[in-house]
């Protein structure tokens, strides 16, 4: 019998400090055993358990995307126990993931549609990973216009910079990205505002072939709802990917339930349709 | 399904034989009660108690057990690297669990054994496992199972039910894994003519000996919001005093926590039950909880028993009716009492949001 | 048959709540099961009339006060009155936020002994003068109350409130010449390997669900160290040293504050006799300090103070 418990086995390629406050940083992770790599076969929005050995695991999403092969990234947070020691952990150290876990944002539904993605601060992971996927030359042609909002608090604490840049350069994403302050960086060009208010500014109306991905902090999503539904934006048009403390990521341990969902498994990713109707439990 | 005669002598003779065969669990005394656990050799099977303290769960799913096994040594070649604990899953016989904590781990299965993922240590203790009842002819006070979907006499989960009769016992053989016990044990009398009746007969007397109800017809019916946001949860919280007890003693509480544990160059990944009572079980990394406070955690408690399971799995109440919680929580909060406030609840404007 | 007692306490509460003296009342109200009785709080004086006091009211509500921001009048026992005076030193509750409905207590039917004396389930149970009357397995049968009382009101010396703004009942007689340590000096008089031997047996069985720590009025840390993860104080699992650690520790933290309410030994679900964890301590707090936990108001425990003249014979 396979046992969902039991991680793969990978190796730290590469560690990159992301945030000026090196609170963040993403690792690289290849395959110990690259046969594993048909393992971990997954799409962009859903999850892993990164687990170091005698520290436990840690829920994080999949910044990868599933257009880049040979290996597959997470961004992390330093808060815990588990994740301060993953903070100190090394290129070529061993270590493990499971997964893929939870549902995934509706690639199916949004093909043919237009796709905004609404980001603020750290919870910009798995929306990468679902740039990356959009803009792959295989799958451009599937989507319409795709807006990026995109807000962190000062220019150094945004996620993935060099990208962000490269995509601002092209002319197939509509990108916004924006700061809350960029006093001392004479050189910012992009955005100054919160998310909400640059969303009202930039973001397309909402109609039926518009579907909006938001992802944030709890404060962010509060103001943008009332933007989105200024802006048009169906309940149902709304996609939210939610976070809740987990452990076993299968929907087996009981802790991360939102009514009858588990955010782990049944989610992460819901409509703001489907959480009218669940209690505020996250 | 076939009906089986045995002496008490019968009785004991079999748990003699099929310690050759399994291994054999059974009600152990422990200070003023029972809990399951290995029958040591030599020792006789005791089925005096009414029931066991703690339910039968921990036989299948014990309150703290190895995962994974890990080597956290850099010299040996597969450090860091895990490995699944080494486990015994030779078969197993359950002796004496009651009615209510058998049908429990068919309540307890959709949880651990679904189309999307089969926890392998529960899958692999349960199906290892063969489990001989013990029918309820004296039921406690605080037994309500025939309210929360079975009875005394109830086979659900059952291989073989042992009905005490007369001189000795009617075993109900009630699934392949029961006609393989039975032979291990060597029991094979056929039951007399009339025993069927007997049993029946016996089975109605204990059925009317429950008195003790739970009510949760209407709560089906029900929008799970217009439950979570009523108004009693604040006064029905209040005696609360947020340990778990009551979801340790449960049959069909599931929750664990997942903790590393490492001594020197050798890490374990354990499992431990968990409780939906306790504030850790939802706390963030950031400090936020959503389940912020006393009266959010009993809610949760009860809404999974009485509604989210039934929501989810398709009817039906997430508890056998054992009544263990009833009777040892510290400051009576009792099932029963809440189940009636959400059955009875009707939110004054059903439209409302 | 109401008792006097309770007809005192719930004509005080709804006075008070009618003249909103306070704003909530914290009782007890009719247990959904034979010899026990749930914590309640009301705060419309109508619902006084569901108020209860009798031999199955052992729960210490001082243990529902801390963090509790309204006007709070609160039925007190003996034991919760000592609970209370600890609270008020240790800033759990404010004193003019109270009103301590003093209630004189005969000690507490222990429900353990009641059901082994009956050997069974109990189907019913009431109180009648000193006796229990309660039905099992074999019928009705008659129990001297003093015969089930919890262990810790055997040996009580404070039945009545120590600290309180109304009685609701007469003082009764305090227990004299009681042996409050005998069972300590028991454990005392044994070799090291048989007390260990002794604690590693009352332990076994042990579930970690914390109904002791939490039916504690004394436990009301917002994060219990065996509830820290950075540092991770105590493993989580069921392994022998880490249970110890949290029977150990925990004592130690109540060493000099416990007032021996039993609350924790009534809430264990598998009948561990947790007060042999706190009881030599208790022991030498009086024999070391000369002192009681919450008798003397707004004095602090000996542990939590300095003193030049504190003895020190145990440190070496």
């Amino acid at each position: 019998m396979e046992n969902p418990y039991l991680p793969i086995p990978v190796r730290i390629d590469k560690v990159t400090i992301e945030t000026e406050d090196r609170n963040l940083k993403t690792f690289r992770f290849v395959y110990v055993n690259p046969a594993d790599e048909n393992r971990f076969q997954y799409k962009a929005g859903q999850f892993g358990e990164l687990s170091v050995s005698g520290k436990g695991e840690i829920p994080i999403g999949i910044a990868s995307s599933p257009t880049e092969k040979g290996f597959v990234m997470f961004t992390v947070n330093k808060v815990g126990l588990v994740s301060s020691a993953l903070h100190d952990m090394v290129e070529g150290d061993v270590m493990g993931i499971r997964g893929p876990l939870g549902n995934w944002y509706p690639w199916e539904t949004l093909e043919g549609k237009n796709v905004v993605i609404i980001g603020g601060g750290f919870a910009f992971t798995t929306l990468r990973s679902s740039i990356v996927m959009m803009l792959d030359p295989a799958n451009r042609g599937k989507f319409k216009d795709i807006h990026v909002v995109y807000g962190a608090r000062s220019p150094g604490m945004l996620l993935y910079r060099d990208e962000l840049a490269a995509w601002e350069a092209r002319d197939d994403i509509n990108m916004h990205i924006t700061v809350d302050s960029a006093k001392d960086q004479p050189d910012w060009k992009y955005n100054v505002g919160f998310v909400p208010a640059v969303t009202e500014a930039k973001a397309p109306k909402g109609d039926d072939d518009t579907y909006a991905i938001v992802c944030g902090p709890p404060v962010m999503i509060k103001f943008t709802q009332p933007v989105l539904d200024k802006l048009g934006y169906k309940h149902d048009h709304i996609i939210m990917s939610l976070e809740n403390r987990m452990k076993c990521g299968i929907g087996m341990c009981g802790r991360c339930n939102i009514g009858k969902d588990f955010v782990c498994k049944d989610g992460p990713v819901f409509t703001l349709e489907q959480l009218n109707k669940m209690p505020k439990e996250y | 399904m076939r009906l089986l005669q045995l002496s008490h002598s019968d009785l004991t003779r079999g748990v003699e034989a099929l310690r050759k065969a399994f291994r054999v669990e059974a009600p152990l005394p422990e200070r003023d009660h029972f809990v399951f656990g290995p029958l040591p050799a030599g020792a006789a099977l005791d089925l005096s108690a009414a029931n066991t303290r703690l339910s039968a769960k921990s036989v299948i799913y014990p309150a703290s057990e190895k995962m994974l096994r890990v080597s956290l040594d850099p010299a040996k070649e597969d450090h860091h690297v895990y490995r699944e604990a080494d486990k015994d899953y030779s078969p197993r016989a359950v002796l004496g669990i009651r009615p209510c904590d058998a049908r429990a781990f068919t309540l307890v299965k959709p949880n651990f054994d679904n189309r999307e993922y089969r926890d392998p240590y529960w899958v692999r203790s349960y199906e290892c496992s063969t489990f001989v009842g013990l029918a309820c002819k004296s039921p406690c006070s605080t037994c309500f199972c025939t309210s929360a979907g079975g009875g005394p006499f109830d086979t659900a989960g059952l291989d073989v039910l042992l009905a005490e009769s007369g001189e000795g016992f009617i075993a109900q053989v009630l699934t392949e894994k029961g006609e393989a016990l039975a032979a291990a044990a060597g029991w094979s009398a056929a039951a007399p003519e009339g025993a069927e009746a007997a049993l029946s007969a016996m089975k109605a007397e204990a059925d009317a000996r429950i008195v003790s109800r739970i009510e949760t017809e209407k709560i089906p019916g029900k929008t799970i919001l217009s439950l979570f946001d009523a108004p009693f949860w604040d006064d029905a919280a209040f005696a609360c005093i947020n340990c778990g007890a009551c979801t340790y003693l449960c049959p069909t509480c599931w929750c664990f926590d997942i903790q590393d544990e490492a001594h020197e160059n050798e890490g374990v990944r354990m499992r431990n039950w968990d409780s939906c009572m306790f504030p850790l079980f939802t706390l963030h990394g950031s400090g936020h909880n959503p389940r912020p406070n006393k009266t959010a955690r009993v809610r949760q408690r009860f809404m999974h028993k009485l509604k989210y399971y039934g929501d989810k799995y398709g009817g039906g109440i997430h508890c056998t009716g054992c009544g263990r919680c009833v009777t040892h929580c510290p400051v009576n909060i009792d099932i029963r009492r809440i189940a009636s406030l959400m059955n009875g609840y009707e939110p004054d404007n059903a439209c409302a949001l | 048959m109401t008792t006097q007692l309770t007809e005192n306490i719930r004509k005080i509460a709804a006075r008070l709540l009618s003249e909103k003296t306070v704003d909530a009342v914290i009782g007890f109200r009719e247990g959904s099961v034979p010899l026990m009785a749930e914590p309640v709080i009301i705060r419309d004086p109508k619902d006084a009339e569901g108020l209860v006091f009798d031999s199955f009211c052992g729960v210490n509500l001082a243990n529902y006060l801390p963090g509790r921001k309204e006007r709070i009048g609160i039925a007190a026992k003996g034991c919760d009155s000592r609970n209370i005076v600890t609270h008020l030193v240790e800033n759990q509750a404010k004193r003019e936020n109270l009103f301590i409905i003093g209630v004189p207590c005969t000690g507490m039917a222990d429900r353990r002994k009641v059901r082994k004396a009956l050997g069974g389930d109990v189907s019913s149970a009431r109180e009648e003068g000193d006796e229990i009357v309660a039905a099992g397995p074999a019928g009705e049968v008659r129990l001297a109350k003093k015969e089930v009382l919890q262990d810790n009101c055997k040996t009580c010396t404070h039945r009545n409130p120590v600290i309180s703004d109304e009685m609701a009942g007469e003082p009764v007689p305090e227990q004299e010449g009681v042996d409050r340590y005998a069972d300590v000096r028991a454990v005392e008089a044994l070799e090291n390997e048989a007390r260990w031997k002794h604690f590693e047996e009352i332990m076994s069985g042990c579930i970690r669900c914390y109904a002791c720590r939490n039916a504690c009025p004394l436990c009301y840390c917002p994060t219990c160290f065996v509830d820290d993860s950075k540092p991770q104080w105590v493993g989580k699992s069921l392994d022998k040293t880490d249970t110890r650690t949290f029977h150990f520790l925990r004592a130690f933290h109540c060493a000099g504050r416990c007032t021996d309410c039993g609350a924790c030994e009534r809430a264990c679900p598998v009948g561990i006799p947790v007060r042999q964890f706190t009881k030599k301590l208790l022991k030498d707090c009086e024999e070391l300090y000369g002192w009681e936990a919450g008798v003397l108001p707004g004095v602090r425990p000996p542990l939590d103070v300095f003193k030049l003249d504190d003895p020190q014979d145990f440190i070496r």
